[in-house]
């Protein structure tokens, strides 16, 4: 529920045991991005706060891992396409496993000349039954400058 | 839920999927998915160490948005694929629409399916994310 309200979607289906219930579907599922959510229980996902260890976002300074590391010049990483193929709805109570596996790499040159790394990945998620849920591909993309409005 | 009478090929559906964006949602989206990259919550990294004009919202919350576009179209546990580029980055205050066509409607009687286009645009009419989607549809 949470995650629908966060992507503004309404839909009891998400939510409501009462209304799920009489449905052809029969119960509460997943809203077709969720699996998104595997940051959560990626103990080292780098993108989270941890206790103890300089977090890349502001506190006293802007960022709290600048002069440990070479200042950023204004490269980053960025998502650039995420292809999802469903094989039964996520429902509440099941337990996924993901499986994943490094893609291609290549290069190419920007729009405005910069040089952009791509990268792909798939992570195949399976449930308690070992039954393939639903395979995500995702393209991540490595720019030497930031990107303009 | 989709009818297939309306599986005409060039029909649209579209709807707006957000309103001047805030970056509250933002703030939501990241708490929800468990991406915490500062370049989406955290104006002053994002200005003055990342040089962003402001923060942006991940792409997966753009994505997640236009697939509400879907499921509204096509029905709850309709889809088979979904997928797509992020074009053009979303900041706060952009307001998105959604908007899918039928390119395809495939009338394999074991399996029908219909396939789509999805094109998310914002207020100034910039495509943001460009994409598509197979879905399971009734007996036509």
């Amino acid at each position: 529920m949470l995650f629908a309200r966060a992507i503004g979607d309404p839909n009891p289906i998400y939510y409501d045991p009462g209304y799920a219930e009489q449905t052809q579907i029969g119960g509460i599922i997943a809203p077709p991005t969720f699996v998104q959510v595997q940051a959560h229980y990626d103990p080292e996902h780098r993108m989270r706060p941890r206790p103890g260890v300089p977090w890349v976002g502001s506190g006293r300074e802007s960022s709290g891992v600048l002069g440990s590391t070479t200042p950023r010049s204004g490269g980053t990483g960025l998502h650039a396409e995420q292809h999802f193929r469903y094989h039964q709805a996520l429902r509440p109570g099941d337990i996924l496993h993901s499986q994943r596996s490094e893609g291609k790499t290549w290069t190419k040159t920007g729009r405005r000349g910069g040089k952009l790394l791509f990268a792909d990945e798939v992570v195949s998620y399976t449930n308690q039954r070992s039954e393939l849920v639903v395979a995500v591909r995702s393209v991540r993309v490595r720019t030497e400058r930031p990107v303009s409005a | 839920v989709l009818e297939p009478e309306t599986l005409v090929i060039g029909a649209t559906y579209d709807v707006e999927v957000v309103s001047n964006l805030t970056r509250t949602q933002l703030v939501q989206y990241a708490g929800a998915s468990g991406d915490y990259n500062p370049i989406h919550t955290d104006e002053i990294y994002a200005t003055e160490v990342a040089h962003y004009p402001s923060v942006f919202a991940h792409g997966m919350l753009t994505m997640g948005m236009t697939g509400r576009m879907l499921t509204d179209y096509v029905g709850d546990d309709r889809l088979l694929e979904y997928g797509g580029r992020f074009v053009s980055q979303v900041w706060p205050g952009d307001s998105l629409n959604a908007c899918a066509t039928v390119v395809a409607v495939i009338t394999e009687a074991s399996s029908p399916r219909v396939k789509l286009s999805v094109v998310t645009t914002n207020q100034n009419a910039e495509v943001v994310f460009e994409g598509y989607a197979l879905a399971r549809v009734d007996r036509l």
